[in-house]
């Protein structure tokens, strides 16, 4: 059985989850590439990277993106967090073309079309799968049989 | 002589195919963790940030699952090492979508209904346009 269990508050972390994600890898691509090549013979040249100010804050990033994402896994379904979250892709295209004013292709624009999409059908569903064991719990008289009057 | 006649396509697929499949084992483990955890909003009002972080870290599972996520980002590394990225990151990130509904459906028990089914299909081509 599937209920909706989102409030205001998660549905905060689900879009905490999808921003930090793109963004914290956008991040590192940028301090990655400010910081050139790394070789296998100076490997030691990461741990420098790690100074670098974008990187710092990629790192941050990607943490506040992990913790919020073992969170909504604790109160949503995988099928639901998944595909709710990859709206995160579209904003940060987005970003890109009216902020850095880069170019979207066609396809580009067809596949943000289907993303929205699939996140449009994703969150007007149910968020979470009851499991017989939470059921019973919170209604232990139907579980057991007995009729309420 | 095409690409999988020499084999290159069949070893392009093998290396998605190890991303793929270890992606989705990382992120069945974890949802099965904190599933089996409960809300961790009420965890961390009971017992501080400190007794949910305990929590998480002291789940096998949690663990196991951070270990094939780890397994296939260093695939994800080969992978690029020896394949297109053009090819590789759109292939992998789209198709976990898909595999990771039915593994959520098999494994987790979750109601993958037609709407989910949709969704999943709809977002795995959206992020293989992006990305190409």
């Amino acid at each position: 059985m599937t209920k909706s269990t989102m409030t205001f508050r998660r549905y905060v972390v689900l879009a905490i989850v999808a921003l930090t994600a793109p963004l914290g890898d956008t991040l590192l691509s940028l301090g990655m590439k400010r910081v050139g090549p790394v070789s296998l013979d100076h490997l030691s040249s990461l741990i420098y990277a790690i100074a670098t100010p974008q990187i710092l804050l990629g790192i941050a990033l990607l943490i506040c993106f992990f913790a919020s994402y073992l969170a909504s896994l604790s109160w949503a379904d995988l099928t639901f967090v998944l595909p709710a979250t990859s709206i995160g892709n579209v904003i940060v295209a987005l970003l890109a073309k009216f902020w850095l004013h880069e170019q979207i292709s066609p396809g580009r624009w067809i596949g943000i079309l289907l993303i929205t999409a699939g996140v449009g059908f994703v969150t007007q569903g149910p968020s979470y799968t009851e499991t017989c064991k939470e059921k019973s719990a919170e209604h232990p008289l139907q579980s057991a049989g007995v009729q309420q009057l | 002589m095409s690409a999988w006649s020499d084999g290159r396509g069949m070893a392009d697929a093998a290396m998605i195919a190890a991303i793929v499949i270890s992606a989705t084992v990382g992120d069945v483990l974890i949802a099965a963790a904190m599933r089996g955890l409960g809300d961790l909003d009420e965890i961390r009002a009971q017992r501080g940030l400190g007794g949910a972080i305990g929590a998480v870290l002291g789940s096998a599972k949690f663990i196991s699952g951070v270990f094939f996520m780890a397994l296939s980002f260093f695939s994800l590394l080969f992978a690029l090492s020896h394949a297109d990225l053009s090819l590789v990151a759109p292939a992998a990130t789209s198709l976990t979508f898909v595999t990771n509904a039915v593994a959520a459906k098999i494994f987790l028990k979750e109601n993958v209904d037609r709407r989910r089914w949709i969704a999943a299909l709809f977002v795995c081509a959206g992020v293989a346009l992006m990305s190409l």
